[in-house]
């Protein structure tokens, strides 16, 4: 139970997805202009990025590791990730329509999130069990989803502030990206005693 | 290595069958009567009807949004097979959304381009062809006038010229659009 807590703690602050490991940086830009949908991709991705891991995790120790295959994988879990994404999708199109509403346009963009696939990879080469896949997973995504919102949240105050004409739009984003993650490596303290 | 060709081919197989069961089991409703009216719509997307596009103007029509005189391109023609397909009155077109011209291609004069990219990245329907600082070009099979790449062009050299009448300019219409959208109105529920 610690374990998992260490883990979901870790993924969420320590190696932040998008401030310190520098994963899934495309979706944070280009959908953080403003909170609303921000917070919808957000948690599009918590819902995928867990179930990803947990389906990756669930290739890699069933198929990939007792037939050798090891250096399938990162094939292996894009086919993986891209048919999860469109199942969901056709599900939660007909079962959820008030969910896919709030979700649908951001759930296929997610398939091409480098998060979902470094995911999938870091659980491997971290060894966890399927418990910690899933607590890794959903981690990350809350990690990626607190970048995000904080994120939309100092841009929408940005839109508002006079920024240098040769700074505007994604200059100024990516040195307020800068900032924050500078400010996320006071949490690598954290882990050591 | 064979084993690796197997367990892919074998995975893909197998989720492309998952996937294909999902699409079967959980087909989506969907808006069928925007779907038909879309079908009558002239595909122009010149969003003279103040929407972006012919579909969001179908779909508009379907909630009540929107009336069915707002589509300049499709005429008076248009309104009567709008009209005809929701069983409404035909009514003239709204002055609002502008006046029925005669069908115009756009022609970019090629010696005054200066490869911009502007006027393609307003186009609708992807016709004009070219690369930054290159000449560009209309694909006149694909121009559907409507006349939105002449605003960004900086050196005004875009001008649309009547499409060429009889066979030189003759394009195979889409297979009985009226009908088409008839049938699929006749099967909604």
């Amino acid at each position: 139970m610690i374990d998992l807590l260490a883990i979901l703690l870790a993924a969420v602050f320590i190696n932040n997805f998008v401030l310190v490991k520098f994963l899934g940086l495309c979706p944070v830009m280009g959908v953080s202009k403003q909170i609303e949908p921000a917070i919808g991709l957000a948690l599009a991705t918590a819902f995928v990025l867990t179930l990803a891991a947990g389906l990756s995790h669930l290739v890699w120790t069933w198929l990939l590791l007792p037939l050798g295959l090891e250096w399938l994988r990162t094939l292996a879990f894009i086919l993986v990730i891209a048919a999860l994404v469109q199942v969901v999708e056709a599900v939660m199109r007909q079962r959820f329509p008030v969910l896919y509403q709030v979700l649908g346009i951001y759930l296929p963009l997610i398939t091409t999130n480098c998060a979902v696939l470094g995911v999938a990879l870091l659980n491997t080469q971290e060894d966890h069990d399927l418990a910690g896949a899933l607590v890794f997973g959903f981690g990350a995504a809350v990690g990626f989803g607190l970048v995000l919102v904080l994120f939309a949240g100092l841009r929408e105050r940005l839109e508002a502030g006079d920024v240098p004409g040769p700074f505007r739009g994604a200059p100024i984003g990516l040195i307020t990206a800068g900032l924050m993650a500078l400010a996320f490596m006071g949490f690598t303290g954290m882990g050591a005693r | 290595m064979a084993t690796a060709v197997w367990v892919l081919g074998l995975l893909g197989v197998a989720l492309g069958a998952l996937l294909g069961w999902v699409a079967v089991r959980f087909r989506r409703a969907g808006a069928p009567l925007a779907d038909a009216i879309d079908k009558v719509l002239p595909q122009t997307q010149c969003g003279q009807c103040g929407f972006p596009g012919c579909r969001p103007y179908a779909e508009a029509i379907a909630r009540g949004d929107a009336d069915i005189n707002q589509c300049p391109p499709g005429g008076e023609a248009g309104i009567r097979a709008l009209a005809e397909l929701l069983g409404r009155e035909p009514k003239p077109l709204s002055a609002d959304h502008g006046v029925e011209k005669p069908k115009v291609l756009a022609v970019i004069d090629e010696a005054e381009c200066i490869g911009c990219t502007k006027c393609i990245q307003a186009c609708p329907v992807d016709a004009i062809v070219g690369a930054p600082k290159r000449m560009h070009t209309v694909l006149d099979a694909e121009c559907t006038g409507c006349e939105l790449c002449i605003a960004p062009c900086p050196v005004d050299c875009i001008t649309m010229v009547p499409a060429r009448a009889g066979l030189a300019g003759w394009r195979p219409s889409r297979p009985l659009p009226r009908l088409t959208a008839l049938v699929d109105a006749a099967r909604l529920p």
